[in-house]
């Protein structure tokens, strides 16, 4: 049985590494005579290349790393605003909404991707309900507009400066990387928030529930307010289950496929291409074999080096309380620094 | 306030908070006020317990609606006029069933294996000595670490190298150990008192009887985490089929229902037939969810636990 586990999982991942130096073409075996070590050309062309597959990497890139600046933050806060809420002691019926918000959690990326591009479409009823408050709702997974972008149009900024468009990384410009998530790629964060939040929440309700009642009861005799109390005492005690929750939250961000795949395929205008699913066609589709392994390594090294990044930053120390809430409330802000 | 004065005093208040009883629910609602918090509190609850909801209802209320009244009435949960053409045409006109009992085979192979091969790897990583048990465990720890999508391209190798791609085989021999599991039934195993076994081989039994009839039944719980687990995992999976077969009749409900998402069957939006195939491929998951709910909460209570 161990064998079956390094057959499908060890073996493949130093088969990979070899495809992504190689000009394999996806006929025959990889080990044949006719396929030839190429060197870094295949992560060359990915990283410098100049190309369409630069700026396609690059592309799906900023797309992600928006993905993932807006996702974590927000799904942390709403499981950990949602459990404290479920988690009031007088609550009655807290069986229900557990299940009422556990629920979006257990059924599959595919049938929640159906679900979300019909709720979502243009004349569907996220807009139905926005035009009740006399909004007029955007075309959702048509519209490859950068949020930030809409933002700084109804300033009147239309295009970016000449220092931010004349130049730029990975074949996109900084005017581009600085888009934000295009109105698509927005809807797929809602229902990245709606779907993974369940399982947060079980998870901070499971910490909350083992909390003593004692500091907190201490806390009021002290005249703390309930603000006072969630921020200095509830939370500080929550720390390892926010990590827990936020590393979580950043690995499973980084790997957006199911979803790429079912709604959008990437369009509208590549603003919802991620690296994950940029590899797949990369090798799938256009049997560019080796460029797609060279993603997926690429894709690997930046989820291992976020991990280890997180690690480090939110490691257990040896501080006193007074600084240990200092740090607290910043916990999120690196991550955000970080990802771009 | 301060925080050194703070400190003292929560000790000094814990003390005397031991000493007078106090009621153990601090927010009672006791005073108007805190009657007002609580049914802010409600109010709230409830207004965000039916936005995650009425999607769902929303789903199978469109199934049973026309094309044309999906698109004109995209919130009602009542249908203008009663159709079951969705559903019909989903049965009776397209793979459906087929896609349906595909999952189905691979979701029973897959469960099935994974409770044999999990226990059986966890087991003897938790009890026998064998040399390089140390190595294969940090190996199991570093396979977990592996994100799922980049494991895509390397999977598709060997399943091509093996020529097993197309077939029920490629699609499910991938799946049949997780490390996660394995992970599981090790730290189980671990918790049983080494006694029992003892007892058991004193009686005679070998290695293989003492697991097969003495600790497996004690792991009952676990294994019905594993169920669980790989129940939702192998249903819900995507990426695997994908890259391990290409022909139509292997195609499992999650390929057959994303292929409906963009378009494959007749023209226009058909919200109906998609959102049916949806619901539909909801329910067993979430039959699983309501027969298991208890213990789906508890396993992840267990798991912040660690």
């Amino acid at each position: 049985m161990l064998i079956l586990l390094g057959l499908f999982l060890v073996i493949p991942v130093l088969m990979a590494l070899w495809v992504s130096f190689s000009d394999w073409g996806g006929n025959g075996s990889p080990f044949s005579g006719n396929v030839h070590f190429v060197g870094t050309q295949n992560y060359q062309s990915i990283l410098s290349g100049g190309g369409l597959a630069e700026q396609n990497f690059g592309t799906s890139l900023r797309n992600n790393a928006w993905y993932v600046v807006l996702v974590v933050p927000i799904q942390t806060a709403v499981s950990l605003f949602l459990a404290v809420m479920v988690n009031r002691a007088v609550l009655r019926g807290r069986g229900f909404f557990r299940t009422a918000f556990y629920f979006p959690s257990v059924t599959s990326s595919v049938a929640i991707t159906v679900l979300w591009l019909f709720l979502f479409s243009t004349t569907g009823a996220i807009n139905k309900v926005l035009s009740w408050v006399g909004i007029h709702g955007p075309n959702w997974f048509n519209d490859p507009d950068g949020i930030l972008h809409l933002f700084l149009g109804l300033f009147g900024v239309q295009s970016g400066p000449a220092s931010l468009t004349s130049s730029g990384f990975l074949g996109v410009t900084w005017w581009d990387w600085l888009a934000g998530p295009s109105v698509a790629m927005s809807a797929f964060i809602l229902m990245a928030v709606f779907t993974t939040s369940g399982t947060f929440i079980l998870l901070f309700i499971a910490a909350l529930q083992n909390l003593g009642g004692d500091i907190q009861e201490a806390a009021m005799i002290d005249g703390a307010n309930g603000w006072q109390r969630f921020w200095r005492i509830t939370l500080p005690q929550l720390r390892p289950t926010l990590f827990t929750v936020l590393t979580l939250g950043l690995i499973g961000c980084w790997q957006v496929f199911d979803q790429i795949y079912t709604g959008t395929q990437g369009a509208p205008g590549n603003t919802t291409l991620t690296p994950a699913y940029l590899s797949y066609t990369s090798a799938f589709t256009n049997q560019a074999w080796g460029q797609g392994a060279a993603i997926a390594f690429i894709l690997f090294v930046i989820i291992v080096a976020f991990t280890i990044l997180q690690r480090w930053i939110l490691r257990e120390r040896t501080v006193s309380k007074r600084r240990m809430r200092a740090y607290l409330p910043k916990t999120e802000v690196p991550l955000e620094g970080g990802s771009r | 306030m301060t925080t050194g004065v703070n400190a003292q005093q929560l000790s000094v208040a814990a003390t005397t908070g031991k000493d007078h009883p106090k009621p153990r629910r601090p927010r009672a609602p006791r005073s108007r006020r805190a009657i007002i918090a609580t049914s802010v509190i409600y109010a709230v609850l409830v207004v965000l317990a039916v936005v995650y909801i009425f999607p769902f209802l929303l789903q199978v209320a469109t199934a049973f609606k026309t094309n044309p009244d999906a698109t004109a009435n995209p919130v009602s949960l009542i249908p203008t006029t009663w159709s079951t053409a969705a559903l019909q045409q989903l049965f009776v006109n397209s793979d459906f069933p087929l896609w349906f009992m595909n999952s189905a085979i691979v979701t029973i192979f897959v469960t099935f294996g994974r409770v044999f091969f999990d226990s059986l790897a966890g087991y003897a990583l938790a009890r026998l000595h064998f040399r390089g048990r140390n190595v294969i465990f940090a190996g199991l720890i570093a396979v977990m670490a592996v994100p799922a999508v980049v494991l895509m391209i390397p999977k598709f190798l060997v399943i091509n190298q093996l020529g097993i791609y197309d077939s029920y085989t490629g699609m499910i021999v991938p799946l049949l150990v997780d490390a996660a599991g394995v992970f599981i039934m090790k730290g189980f195993f671990e918790s049983i008192p080494v006694s029992v076994e003892e007892q058991a081989r004193i009686d005679g039994a070998g290695t293989f009887r003492l697991f097969w009839s003495v600790v497996l039944p004690m792991a009952r719980p676990a294994l019905v985490t594993i169920i669980i687990l790989s129940f939702q995992g192998s249903w819900n999976e995507l990426a695997q089929f994908i890259i391990s077969a290409q022909s139509p009749s292997l195609t499992t409900l999650t390929k057959g229902v994303a292929s409906l998402s963009s378009g494959q069957l007749g023209q226009g939006n058909q919200y109906p037939l998609k959102l049916a195939a949806a619901a539909i491929m909801t329910i067993p998951v979430a039959v699983m969810f309501f027969v298991f709910q208890r213990r789906i909460m508890n396993n992840s209570e267990g798991a912040v636990k660690e």
